[in-house]
């Protein structure tokens, strides 16, 4: 069926498809933001708004059966790889229900049949298990590639060189995105990166590098399509540096003070969304079409707001399962 | 029943599992071509490759964080820390990686991974090189901390903790890889979690695991003569923690010695006495005693370090003290 559609019209619904996923990644997280504020979501909230195209663009370069391996903020990851929006929430508000039965929250989404391999809670300290996963293809002589996403602050620690290095020597198939959004925390970068492109750093490691703007969905599938397809010929590593922005705080906790108006304003210029949206408009695509798109999105966001709210929390019983495994 | 060296007893565990097992590997710095830098992993890159027995740089969070990455998606690793003093590069990766990853994922990703390696004090290696770390391990839940003291121990438990689905803190005594011991010519694995009594007595209950075991017996067969009758509990594994044979061993003797090669402050041992007040408090004819390494940094001083370990001499002054 799909290949009796001309080409520009695939590639329309296909723009069409990573709109849907970046307006569902920001619903999503305005809903959260809601339920924060009213005491509803507990601990940290690290909102994904403003950087949608680098996690629907890096994952739709994936198939089903590459990892994923992902930080603190980790909504937006989760959501392109298609996880259910109701667990997702139901995570959110501490629920059984939820993606890790509660036990996990906003920073620990995991997905083990998605392939989608946590969200970790210590800055850096994952990219060397993704290249551990990474290890495991190449041990089983599997053809899977794990991508692993992490923020420029992440490049400043031990794991990040020791991850890239022990990637590099091993030739294992991984993508390190970046994703640069200027701030660790309230640390803009110039005052944390000696040099402040990060991809340049895959030169201390000889291994592939690249450096996009991250506002474009298409570009940064394309690009990290061409990274994939690297890892997956056996080539080794690439680096690649996506640079980004968060529209919000660190987290819901921080007021951003530490940025200006001006600043956040001409990023908000180059809002991800509203790119893909002018660019359906331009291709033909009804507005009304895409207005509808908007509104099944939010009676989808609603909805997995209600099955959180209306979710049991997880049964005592649960306390002390999980410390262990079960036995083989 | 072999005669093997400590050493050769976990070497000889690591190849029987892997042999039975392709996704078990090993890895850490210097295990294959140097053929291990204590020669645990002697010969195994011959018997199974680069691919399963994998020299990696000097970068223990790097190939921890590999280890608990690849036992994700299935594998079985061991990974290897040249010593465990080096394992507190890598302490992110085994307390908020692997210990953590099944319960944070709801159930989701269970850690067959064992961390091993040298541990112990002594030998004047001075401040760095010479630490006992097995109370910070045993703090952390998630974890399971084991501590054999023999070379059958070694063979047993090394192979229940590589069969095991958690990450396990393997701590191996640099002091007794060159022990031998009897060691049954006949696979077999050990429970994790269960303790045993290396010595039957009834005066005093000695506590105690690793390499202070031979402290522990030493002191005992020289109390013997005075007839003096010491019971040893080798303990084997801290977690999980057989409470049942301390708590018996503490009914029969009412008297109880915990000898630990670490450090007093919120060392294990003060988990044992805590323990043990809490469930055998009428059957104690005396309080708890502890002998442990002095609560300093060690000194590579000969006369500093010999004043700082715990050794024979004190396990038994601290006996007659505890008899009088």
């Amino acid at each position: 069926m799909v290949s009796s559609i001309p080409k520009d019209q695939k590639s329309i619904l296909e723009l069409r498809e990573f709109y849907r996923q970046m307006v569902l990644i920001r619903k999503f997280e305005e809903a959260a933001a809601k339920a924060y504020s009213v005491g509803k979501i507990g601990g940290f909230l690290h909102l994904y708004i403003g950087q949608e195209a680098v996690g629907v663009g890096s994952i739709a370069a994936l198939t089903p059966l590459d990892y994923i391996v992902s930080t603190y903020r980790d909504h937006g990851h989760a959501i392109a790889r298609g996880l259910p929006i109701n667990a997702l929430m139901a995570e959110l508000f501490g629920k059984g229900t939820g993606i890790s039965k509660g036990n996990g929250g906003s920073m620990h989404f995991f997905d083990k049949n998605a392939h989608f391999m946590g969200g970790h809670g210590i800055v850096g300290g994952h990219i060397s298990l993704a290249a551990g996963i990474a290890f495991a293809s190449k041990y089983k002589k599997e053809n899977s590639v794990t991508i692993c996403f992490f923020g420029e602050g992440a490049a400043n620690i031990g794991s990040f060189h020791e991850g890239l290095n022990l990637a590099a020597i091993w030739k294992l198939p991984v993508v390190f995105i970046c994703e640069n959004n200027h701030y660790a925390m309230g640390t803009p970068e110039y005052r944390a990166l000696a040099v402040k492109d990060v991809s340049i750093r895959a030169v201390a490691y000889d291994i592939a590098r690249d450096h996009i703007e991250g506002d474009e969905v298409r570009k940064v599938r394309d690009h990290v399509k061409v990274a994939v397809e690297r890892a997956r010929r056996g080539e080794g590593p690439t680096l690649i540096e996506v640079s980004t922005y968060r529209f919000r705080g660190h987290s819901m906790s921080d007021p951003a003070k530490y940025r200006t108006k001006e600043e956040l304003e001409s990023y908000k210029q180059k809002d991800p969304l509203h790119r893909a949206r002018t660019e359906l408009i331009q291709a033909g695509v009804p507005e009304k079409d895409l207005d509808q798109l908007d509104q099944e999105i939010l009676t989808q966001v609603d909805d997995s707001y209600r099955f959180a709210e209306e979710s049991p929390e997880p049964p005592l019983s649960q306390l002390y399962q999980h410390v262990y495994a079960e036995d083989k | 029943m072999a005669i093997l060296t400590y050493r050769e007893a976990l070497n000889r565990a690591m190849v029987e599992e892997m042999e039975k097992d392709p996704s078990i590997y090993l890895m850490g710095e210097e295990v294959g071509h140097y053929q291990g830098a204590y020669k645990v992993s002697q010969g195994m890159l011959e018997r199974f490759g680069e691919a399963r027995v994998i020299d990696t740089p000097i970068s223990e969070n790097g190939f921890a964080g590999v280890g608990v990455g690849s036992a994700m998606v299935g594998l079985r690793p061991i990974i290897e820390f040249m010593t465990w003093n080096f394992s507190l590069v890598a302490i992110d990766q085994i307390i908020n990686s692997a210990a953590k990853m099944n319960y944070m994922s709801g159930g989701q990703f269970p850690m067959p991974i064992v961390f091993r390696g040298a541990g112990g004090v002594g030998g004047r290696l001075g401040a760095q090189h010479s630490q006992a770390f097995e109370s910070w391990y045993a703090h952390v839940p998630g974890l399971k901390v084991i501590a054999p003291a023999t070379p059958k121990d070694a063979y047993g438990l090394l192979k229940s903790s590589i069969r095991d689905n958690n990450p396990t803190i393997f701590i191996e005594s640099e002091v007794l890889y060159g022990v031998k011991g009897e060691v049954p010519e006949e696979e077999f694995s050990i429970p994790l979690g269960k303790a045993e009594v290396k010595r039957k007595g009834t005066d005093l209950t000695i506590v105690t695991w690793s390499r202070a075991f031979l402290f522990a017996e030493e002191a005992a067969k020289e109390l013997e003569k005075e007839g003096i009758s010491i019971e040893i509990l080798d303990l084997r594994s801290l977690r999980p923690l057989d409470e049942t044979a301390i708590l018996e061993s503490v009914k029969k003797t009412n008297k109880v010695l915990i000898i630990e090669e670490g450090w007093p402050v919120a060392g294990f041992g003060a988990q044992i006495a805590y323990l043990i007040q809490k469930n055998a408090f009428d059957y104690l004819d005396h309080p708890v005693e502890r002998v442990t390494q002095r609560d300093v940094p060690m000194s590579y001083a000969a006369n500093l370090e010999r004043e700082t370990l715990p050794n024979v001499e004190r396990v038994i002054q601290s006996i007659r003290e505890i008899l009088k």
